[in-house]
């Protein structure tokens, strides 16, 4: 039943957008509104944005899962209150981020519509997915680590750095992934932060568009931009494919790992 | 769990500076839900103030140009599109689940659980440009116009039928073997077996399923937007365009300035706190059922 | 160099950094234990919320004796070892009370290095508990956190304590490949030297040899006789044989409603051949626990 439209998005993607794909069109600029070339700058501004987003999220990330499951109970009020926080949060529509960027980045902050906003604003969106999947690969590392560590009389920050953080790496790589797969994707909340300019862009500080962005720009507001939205999206959605297979074989080669040290 | 914290004696400078950077960190992410809230509220604040809430349902209709700001039909475009997907997407998602865990073959099995997980992953506006591109022609065809609510419930059907399979699915596999063993054992038919054990034990967990595509199909904004037609009107039957509150953000939020914008957060505050209802609800059943099935 | 010598250590030997304490053969005819205290619990009572697990535990542990300690499950032995070296602290909301010495040192001051008494308290766990790197570094690490960096130092102490605990012919070869290659019985030999190369004082073993084959079993319980006489040592164990083979003294607990106690301690062969206490002679016999 899923298999049907599954198979007939794919298709009607490849069908029509596999003439349009080539090595310039993935690298060159766009031109007349994106009806004809290419989509090099937005695949770069793509990049930066997704880079700003990564490099935020990920040390707040790894920051916050560490503290809640090195430094707080379970039951602890704090971490309940933290992580309950964050399950509303990874629940917000993705508009609603949207929103919020642009009053904190672009306005009051002053960033404008720019790649710095842009990406700030999906750090915060991805933020609760790379702290859930963090906090579970601490979890399971077992609880005898820790204490033969203590026993050994290792300092906690050494434990964390030698032991932990390494044990836990498969699973920061799989959130990382994640997120990575959930930013590229994104629209909603790019509109009004990074905004619609489909130039190069030469600093974080200047507009740039996104893939996603892209596509819908040219659905609804170029006419005659089908063609070269089908090659997009089918750029897109590659990337996509690229990412959740590779974290899903991250994922499935950590866990037959540990099976094997069992 | 074990707890470091009590650990204060350690004289290693290095662990004070970790846990104080580290207590800094997931104090602003748990502050974060605080300030988008927060933030909203801020912008929204004139609307409230030189609007009022009752003039959202009570004025003739939505033109923000003419000062007359009516959310209702809105507020219906989303109830009807999400509701709709929901009781599309709810029976095909948990059959789906059950199919895989239960009667397809393993091989299949994981085959298809891959592809859901693949069609999970594929980007909003994607869903929205073959929607635009192949479903609303099709609907066009056979009654016009063709964008409509009816295109987006479609759309919305696809896009959280993977969100419930896959929510389902690990519900599912929760299931004590035992218990399958067990009614085996008294000669239970498959099906019986799935409909007298199986689905009452996994209740809450199909239900959370359906809670976060709920949730999902709420906050969703770039397939609607670009099926749904977005004409600002209660539609009176499912090949009516509609206009969501999800899409009227995205499509004005551009040149919206003052009253209106406020209006406009204030849209986005009032499908933040339904969501977060949502959500809270699921993330609460999920927690009950585990504690359940724990014992 | 500093760090490697705490002060209450009683008999350091300065100048030599850990794991180069020269290792000489205990002769076996001679009597085990000095008769030194080394350690001294008066009083110990355990408490992990609103749970009594241990109540007032008084005893004496001679230097470099082996103890057992033994008795049915939940009676509190375990943590009793886990307040020795301040383990316990990790444990949300338990709570120590009482007074606990190791030479002149209070464990429980609220004022002691932990990192400090954690060096000198060696401890195994029941499963191994070899870190998911390879086998130099699982000993290299500790040393390296304690001070010591030197390479050269850093190797001729590996290869001490990998000797010691006959592990050297096995994995001299391959030294960088990963411990969790090893199997069970190696792994927990890892661990012991992973304990012994900070040089100890004090060894917790926390049944060693339940989850090993009968073999590695007992290669693993001479390994702990061998130490006699140069490390104290403590052993929960619920194999009385084994207990009767190795251990100098016995600790025999108990629990009553819910939470243990000592009930009989003394020398192994008094306490096997001739208990006092009623419960400790059903116990032997097999009648009760």
């Amino acid at each position: 039943m899923v298999t049907i439209p599954f198979i007939w998005i794919m298709g009607d993607l490849l069908w029509n957008g596999w003439d349009q794909l080539s090595f310039s069109f993935v690298f060159s600029a766009p031109q007349n509104a994106g009806r004809e070339g290419g989509i090099g700058p937005i695949l770069i501004s793509t990049l930066l944005i997704v880079g700003v987003c990564m490099g935020t999220a990920v040390p707040m990330g790894l920051g916050t899962a560490l503290f809640l499951s090195e430094y707080t109970r379970h039951d602890h009020v704090l971490g309940r209150l933290i992580r309950g926080s964050l399950d509303v949060l990874a629940g917000v529509p993705s508009i609603v981020f949207g929103l919020f960027g642009n009053a904190l980045f672009c306005q009051i902050l002053g960033l404008g519509f720019s790649i710095l906003s842009g990406g700030l604003t999906l750090a915060c969106m991805v933020l609760p997915i790379l702290i859930r999947t963090v906090e579970e690969s601490f979890h399971a590392i077992s609880q005898e680590q820790r204490l033969s560590a203590a026993a050994l009389g290792l300092s906690k920050t050494t434990t964390i750095r030698r032991i932990l953080l390494p044990a836990a790496l498969p699973g920061l790589l799989v959130g990382i992934i994640l997120g990575l797969g959930r930013a590229v994707a994104e629209t909603a909340a790019l509109i009004f932060t990074s905004g619609y300019v489909a130039r190069m862009p030469e600093s974080l500080m200047d507009s740039g568009r996104s893939l996603a962005v892209h596509i819908y720009d040219l659905a609804m507001n170029v006419a005659g931009g089908n063609p070269h939205a089908y090659a997009t999206a089918l750029v897109l959605v590659g990337l996509v494919f690229i990412i959740n297979v590779s974290s899903s074989w991250i994922a499935s080669r950590w866990t037959s790992c540990n099976r094997l040290s069992a | 769990m074990i707890s470091f914290s009590s650990n204060t004696l350690s004289r290693s400078r290095g662990d004070f500076l970790l846990l104080g950077s580290v207590r800094l960190l997931a104090l602003t992410a748990g502050g974060l839900l605080f300030l988008v809230v927060a933030f909203l509220f801020h912008e929204s604040w004139p609307a409230l103030q030189n609007i009022g809430l009752s003039r959202f349902f009570s004025d003739p209709d939505w033109y923000p140009t003419e000062n007359s700001y009516q959310l209702t039909s809105m507020v219906w475009g989303s109830l009807l599109a999400t509701t709709g997907a929901v009781l599309f997407a709810s029976p095909f998602g948990i059959l789906s689940a059950l199919f895989c865990h239960f009667y397809a073959p393993p091989l299949l099995a994981r085959w298809y659980r891959r592809m859901v997980e693949l069609l999970a992953g594929i980007p909003s506006v994607v869903f929205g440009f073959w929607g635009l591109m192949v479903l609303v022609p099709i609907i066009g065809r056979w009654h016009p116009p063709g964008p409509s609510l009816i295109s987006g419930i479609l759309i919305l059907t696809l896009m959280i039928m993977p969100t419930i399979m896959l929510v389902s699915h690990a519900s599912l596999a929760h299931v004590p073997i035992a218990l399958i063993h067990t009614s085996s054992a008294l000669g239970f038919s498959r099906w019986s077996m799935i409909w007298h054990v199986i689905l009452p034990t996994t209740r809450m967990g199909l239900f959370t399923g359906i809670l976060l595509g709920l949730a999902r199909a709420l906050g969703e904004t770039m397939a609607v937007l670009m099926v749904c037609g977005n004409v600002v009107q209660t539609p009176s039957h499912l090949f009516d365009p509609v206009r969501t509150l999800t899409a009227n953000i995205a499509l004005e939020m551009a040149y919206a300035l003052g009253d209106h914008r406020a209006a406009l957060f204030m849209s986005g505050l009032f499908l933040m706190g339904v969501v977060a209802l949502v959500v809270s609800t699921a993330e609460a059943l999920r927690h009950r059922n585990t504690y359940v099935s724990a014992k | 160099m500093d760090i490697m010598q705490p002060t209450f250590r009683i008999n350091p030997e300065p100048g030599k950094p850990a794991g180069l304490r020269p290792w000489v053969p205990y002769p076996s005819d001679e009597l085990c234990c000095e008769p030194v205290t080394h350690i001294r619990a008066k009083n110990l009572s355990i408490a992990y919320q609103d749970h009594q697990a241990l109540r007032n535990v008084t005893l004496e542990i001679n230097r470099g004796c082996i103890t057992a300690l033994v008795g049915p499950s939940g009676c509190g032995k375990t943590s009793f070892l886990m307040s020795l070296n301040r383990l316990t602290d990790l444990i949300p909301g338990c709570q120590v009370s009482g007074n606990l010495h190791m030479n002149e040192l209070d464990i429980l001051a609220p004022t002691t290095d932990l990192l400090q008494l954690r060096r000198a308290v060696g401890m195994i766990f029941q499963k191994p508990t070899v870190f998911p790197f390879s086998i130099r570094k699982n000993l290299e690490l500790p040393l390296r956190e304690h001070g010591t960096h030197h390479r050269t130092v850093l190797h001729s102490a590996m290869e001490n304590v990998l000797q010691q605990v006959g592990l050297w012919h096995e994995v001299k070869d391959r030294l960088d490949h990963p411990a969790q290659a090893l199997s069970g019985g190696q792994q927990q030999r890892l661990c012991l030297a992973r304990a012994l190369v900070l040089s100890p004082d004090l060894l917790l073993l926390d049944e060693p040899c339940s989850a090993l084959d009968p073999l590695s079993s007992g290669i693993v319980e001479d390994l702990i006789v061998s130490l006699r006489g140069h490390v104290t040592i403590m052993i929960v164990t619920h194999n009385l044989a084994q207990a009767r083979r190795i251990a100098d003294h016995i600790a025999f607990f108990w629990s009553f409603e819910g939470s243990g106690t000592l009930v009989e301690y003394g020398p192994a062969q008094a306490i096997f051949e001739n208990p006092i206490h009623e419960l400790t002679g059903a116990y032997i016999s097999g009648t009760r626990g």
